[in-house]
């Protein structure tokens, strides 16, 4: 299931890319958080309950969207674009 | 690269405005920016390859839009424009950078300075409400960024809550382009509303364009519901419902997808690291850096300009940007139009009689800290609820930074932007002490996240 509905500019060039090992389809403009949370519902676990989390201020500000890339990169999801073949891996958190 | 004596951080209305007006002079400037494209946040551009038109993307501001974004293109030839680029530390003369997604540590940088215009802009005021944490809930801001940036709502069927200007535009941008809004729950009474306004009408445009935005909302059937509260948000690994209250009433709704804010908090790290004095402000309920009427710091060479000093919004950004670049180029022994100053100066003072009439009509729900329960999550980064802070407290402990120290409470990744000003309001609610006697969050270098692996310069 999705967490964001593409309401416009959905006519644009698709991206492939894999999430988790999975393959999935983002759009040419989108942003990793976007390109993840239509594909699905979150980006990374939280680090003291592993709870689910999917970004909350989408301006670089609340550090609650970062994804690890395929070549071990830890980027801010909501203000990276998306490339073709892209590997973005949702880190689970932790529990204490 | 261009040799730069003055620097200007931030891209938004104010940045790009005191850069123009340092060109029209013949400077330099180096115009540093975290964001993609410029702009800033509330004209935040979507991707070049996006093709809907300004009137879609900023409505009634589709023209100043448009204008704040074609000087920047204009400008780019005559300035060092680093976008993408944050600045971590600021010392003396001397500002800490780092270019993002540009190899695999990015390019770090240090950027020496003569005068620094700070416009940092900038974010939602949170103040959270159990499940705030929930995929899905996301800040009045970050809703918007959703559509204009990206053009995605954050759900199929979204909720908008708090108070202030944005929550009602937010809810119309949402309407207008198609997204399912169920309600709109506005904290603050209708009484206070009519209440302010004598000093909203002041600027009748403004005043106008807000009266539009909830007529229509409420002309096609979208409840707007005041002098409610948002209660609690429910859901096990996302939003499912809201539960929200009128007086002793519960009101449960089903719903995907909430956006929440109590208006606007100022970015202020870059200018405590700075060194600028820290002045307590009524009316944005805040410590904020100190400026005199021309933009000017406490630190010489320093000037201040837009929503980061300040909550006055993107019109009054625009001017404080031209009026601090004015005052640098006086400083600095350039001559200037002075009544151009004067004008400006006039202006901000208009648009501040009406910013203390929003404040009246969107007051702070000051019952907040009292009615949190210890449960609540106040710090998403570190998980440090109210009770814990509650309990620090009860140790003895009622200045915010020993509090911190104690509890962890705003130590997080986030530096405290998004609980800090709801830990001060739990800290000041337990000790019973006036809200501004607890203090404000020292900034600390480096003021967001860097990878391992950035080469800094000793």
């Amino acid at each position: 299931m999705a967490l964001l509905k593409r309401l416009a500019e959905t006519d644009r060039d698709v991206l492939p890319f894999t999430l988790d090992g999975q393959p999935a389809k983002g759009l040419l403009g989108d942003t990793l958080l976007t390109a993840v949370l239509t594909a699905g519902e979150h980006l990374r676990g939280s680090d003291f309950s592993a709870s689910p989390r999917a970004g909350f201020c989408l301006m670089g500000a609340c550090q609650d969207c970062w994804v690890k890339l395929g070549d071990g990169r830890r980027v801010r999801a909501c203000s990276t674009l998306l490339e073709a073949d892209h590997c973005v891996i949702r880190e689970p958190g932790r529990s204490l | 690269m261009k040799n730069s004596d003055v620097v200007i951080v931030g891209a938004g209305p104010a940045g790009i405005r005191a850069a123009q007006t340092l060109v029209a002079y013949g400077l330099q400037p180096c115009l540093i920016d975290e964001g993609l494209r410029g702009g800033g946040q509330i004209y935040r551009r979507q991707p070049a390859n996006f093709k809907r038109p300004p009137k879609a993307l900023y409505g009634f501001e589709a023209a100043k839009a448009q204008a704040v974004h074609s000087t920047l293109d204009r400008l780019q030839t005559d300035i060092d424009y680093r976008p993408q680029t944050l600045v971590w530390n600021a010392e003396e003369r001397t500002l800490d950078t780092l270019t993002f997604n540009d190899g695999p540590n990015g390019v770090s940088a240090q950027v020496p300075y003569k005068q620094l215009i700070v416009a940092t802009g900038a974010t939602d005021r949170i103040l959270p409400v159990p499940g705030w944490t929930l995929p899905g809930v996301y800040s009045l801001g970050a809703a918007q960024i959703a559509l204009k940036f990206q053009g995605c709502a954050i759900g199929e069927r979204v909720v908008f809550a708090g108070s202030g200007p944005l929550l009602y535009l937010v809810a119309y941008q949402y309407a207008k382009a198609g997204a399912k809004v169920i309600a709109v729950l506005d904290s603050s009474p209708l009484s206070a509303q009519a209440q302010a306004l004598p000093a909203l009408l002041g600027q009748p445009l403004t005043l106008a364009k807000g009266v539009y935005y909830r007529t229509w909302l409420t002309t096609r059937g979208i409840p707007v519901h005041q002098g409610v509260k948002l209660h609690s948000i429910e859901g096990e690994e996302r939003v499912r419902r809201v539960r929200w209250q009128r007086g002793a009433d519960m009101v449960e709704l089903d719903c995907d997808a909430v956006g929440f804010a109590h208006a606007l908090r100022s970015e202020t790290q870059l200018a405590d690291l700075l060194g600028c004095e820290f002045v307590w402000s009524g009316l944005n309920r805040a410590w904020l850096p100190q400026r005199d009427a021309s933009g000017r710091s406490s630190v010489e060479g320093v000037y201040l300009a837009g929503d980061g000093a300040g909550i006055m919004g993107a019109d009054a950004a625009e001017m404080a940007g031209e009026l601090a670049a004015l005052t640098l180029l006086t400083d600095s022994g350039h001559q200037v139009d002075q009544a151009r100053s004067a004008e400006l100066q006039r202006k901000l003072g208009a648009i501040e009689r009406f910013r203390n009439g929003l404040e009246t009509a969107f007051p702070f729900p000051e019952d907040w800290a009292a009615k949190a329960a210890d449960e609540l999550t106040v710090c998403r980064c570190e998980e440090v609820s109210a009770g814990d802070i509650r309990h620090t407290v009860e140790q003895g402990h009622w200045e915010i930074n020993r509090v911190k120290a104690m509890c962890r409470v705003g130590m997080g990744r986030c530096q405290g932007r998004m609980c800090g000003l709801a830990a001060t309001e739990i800290v000041a609610q337990a000790s019973g002490r006036d809200i501004a006697s607890v203090g404000r969050l020292r900034g600390q270098a480096p003021i967001k996240p860097l990878p391992f692996g950035v080469e800094v310069e000793p």
